[in-house]
């Protein structure tokens, strides 16, 4: 009641359909090419145009290699699906942001800093980490393909309401502790359906204090714990980095719009289904160890012992650790590491590659670890040159790649082998997820950079 | 694709495996298809597990044991997490399943499954745990799934529970429909939030 959510989600309903979802209007879908084409497929069937094209963005982002974007893409069935966007695009009259594009990239990355995503908001994607867009103070979740054909066809989803939850992380982060191990953090607590059903608003000191890239990387990994999406209250913050991009409203618009955006805030007698607080002093660098994100522990920890899991979940558990090639009660620390990705929607913000070369100043890639730098978008490569960020890594024996999805889900050819390790910035650790066979272990950019340089799962405190 | 619920019995495919994601119900690798083949994605279905790296059957995964059929699928806890990925609920229909038993559903997947005419059915912990001792006791041990009674029930024990379904998708999945029909229908709705939004 009177939640933040209720009031975003309220504004929104067209009608409640009689025992049965909401009808809720729709103010920004996002498409990429992996989830759409048969959406388009069905709109062609029915003979129909969607109904609100200005509010509808398409972009390429997982097939798109991370190299020679100037060429044609080398795999036929990729380059055919992206090709498959761009006509459909224009088929239908949708903006689309092509390879080349200099507003290209990955669209969680590339709808906040173009400013398209906005405070108050509505935003669906055929993606679940639509859930990122959030971090602006907007009602932003994931959905699947037939859904993406209702929102074209009526810019309105069918959907059931989620119940309310309020994570607060209070108190202050310890140096070398990011937004990416609260958020793994708060997984390992919750598992990956502890909040299913739920949509959830993150608060507290630790939230207030993070920068919009941090909160833009705690919304992004809502969904890994089952949350439908998670977003943070819009302040000064947020209209400071959406004030001046590219659609973010101008003039008077600008100050009618922060007017109604310093509105969205739960009461303070808001009353939410769940409520849970975690103390700052907790969290510590957090990598997984095992194949779903909610197998997280502290990084100078060790594995759970099998007798700490549930009864019904030790089968899971123990296939899980097989795959991975680990022991229960061993330690992560000093694990041997092959191939180390910085990138991805959750991981590839222009403050990610900051952090990755303030370990990298000064110090040589370790020999044997391949490692894929990989920006979020143009904007972000842009940024990381203009801060000469790209000479300091150079300088370390790193490159910088060209953006996409890349390695996170290896749709391109960014392809961990199987067997080998990974320490990856991305969001999900799932079997074969980076490749067939391929060993993901989750960390933020500092504990990545940390393990590039070292050649082992090392705590970045002990280099900063 | 489009068909019609009423009742369904039939024999169980057991997975008991917790938080199976739909990374493992359809890899990535399989989403570059640009239509909706239900074939192509229901022979790709768990395809890491259901195949060796050289491409041939594991006689060890469910889908190659000759002594599970049937259009169930029974799964733990969790089932559908992670990706948003339609392609996966394509490929459970593509196969011939068009129930899956759980005792918790990831929410998009779930949505997905509604629809492609695949009906989720959510069971208590119980019930599950019992339903994958009677099917490793006896893989012919047939569940009856009730959709105008939302029931679900054990043919083995008789044991029986409620299932929930909201009153519309009842109506859809009974007779057919999908919610574009519905939502093409109510446009003057919609403009009239836009008026009253803009």
């Amino acid at each position: 009641m009177n939640t933040l959510f209720d009031k975003i989600w309220d504004r929104h309903v067209v009608q409640i359909v009689e025992d049965g979802p909401t009808q809720l209007y729709i103010d920004r879908l996002y498409c990429h090419e992996v989830t759409t084409p048969q959406a388009f497929d069905g709109m062609r069937e029915r003979g129909i145009k969607p109904l609100r094209p200005a509010q509808i963005v398409c972009m390429p982002d997982h097939n798109t290699p991370t190299h020679d974007q100037d060429k044609p893409i080398e795999d036929p069935v990729s380059k055919k699906q992206v090709d498959t966007l761009a006509a459909n695009a224009a088929e239908f009259g949708l903006a689309h942001y092509g390879m080349m594009d200099k507003r290209n990239g990955i669209i969680h990355v590339v709808g906040p800093e173009r400013g398209l995503s906005l405070p108050g908001m509505t935003i669906v994607c055929g993606d679940s980490h639509t859930s990122t867009h959030g971090a602006v103070g907007a009602v932003a979740f994931g959905i699947g393909t037939s859904e993406v054909e209702m929102v074209m066809a009526s810019q309105c989803i069918l959907q059931q309401k989620p119940k309310s939850m309020r994570i607060s992380v209070e108190g202050k982060l310890d140096r070398g502790v990011t937004a990416k191990d609260v958020a793994l953090y708060i997984m390992s607590k919750m598992s990956t359906s502890g909040a299913t059903g739920y949509f959830v608003e993150y608060a507290g000191s630790v939230v207030r204090d993070l920068s919009m890239e941090g909160r833009l990387t705690l919304c992004n990994l809502s969904i890994e714990m089952g949350a439908r999406g998670g977003f943070v209250a819009p302040d000064e913050k947020t209209f400071a980095y959406l004030k001046g991009r590219e659609h973010a409203p101008k003039g008077a618009d600008w100050d009618k719009a922060v007017a109604y955006w310093k509105t969205l805030r739960s009461g303070d007698d808001a009353v939410f289904d769940r409520e849970v607080v975690y103390d700052a002093a907790d969290i510590t660098p957090v990598v997984t160890y095992g194949t779903n994100p909610g197998m997280g522990m502290g990084i100078c920890s060790t594995i759970p012992a099998l007798n700490s899991v549930p009864g019904s979940g030790q089968a899971s558990f123990l296939r899980s650790l097989n795959y991975m090639g680990f022991e229960p009660g061993e330690k992560m620390l000093g694990k041997k590491v092959d191939y180390v990705f910085c990138g991805s929607c959750t991981n590839g913000r222009i403050e990610d590659f900051r952090a990755f070369a303030s370990i990298a100043a000064g110090r040589k890639k370790a020999p044997g670890v391949v490692c894929w730098l990989v920006p979020g978008s143009w904007m972000v490569k842009e940024q990381i040159e203009k801060e000469g960020l790209d000479k300091v890594l150079e300088a370390a024996g790193f490159e910088i790649r060209q953006p996409g999805c890349s390695a996170c889900l290896a749709m391109n050819d960014d392809k961990i082998p199987a067997g080998c390790l990974s320490v990856s910035t991305s969001n999900r650790n799932f079997e074969g997820r980076q490749g067939p066979g391929a060993r993901t272990v989750l960390a933020s950019p500092l504990t990545a950079a940390a393990a590039a340089v070292t050649g082992v799962i090392t705590d970045p405190r002990t280099l900063m | 694709m489009k068909q019609k619920f009423d009742i369904i019995q039939s024999t169980c495919v057991p997975l008991p495996l917790e938080n199976v994601d739909t990374d493992q119900i359809i890899p990535a690798r399989f989403l570059k298809a640009t239509t909706r083949d239900e074939k192509f994605f229901g022979d790709n279905l768990f395809c890491d597990w259901r195949y060796k790296k050289d491409g041939q059957p594991n006689p060890e995964f469910v889908l190659n044991d000759p002594r599970y059929s049937g259009c169930i699928l029974v799964a733990g806890k969790n089932f559908g997490s992670g990706s948003s990925r339609e392609h996966a609920a394509w490929a459970i229909a593509g196969y011939g399943f068009r129930v899956v038993i759980s005792s918790f559903f990831a929410d998009i997947h779930r949505n997905n499954e509604l629809n492609n005419f695949v009906l989720p059915v959510t069971v208590s912990e119980k019930f599950l745990s019992e339903l994958f001792d009677c099917i490793k006791a006896n893989p012919k041990t047939e569940v009856k799934v009730d959709v105008p009674a939302q029931t679900v029930t054990n043919l083995a024990t008789g044991a029986s529970e409620h299932f929930d379904l909201n009153g519309y998708k009842k109506y859809c999945l009974m007779n057919g429909l999908d919610d574009i029909d519905f939502l093409l229908e109510s446009k003057n709705k919609i403009e009239a939030w836009e008026k009253a939004n803009a």
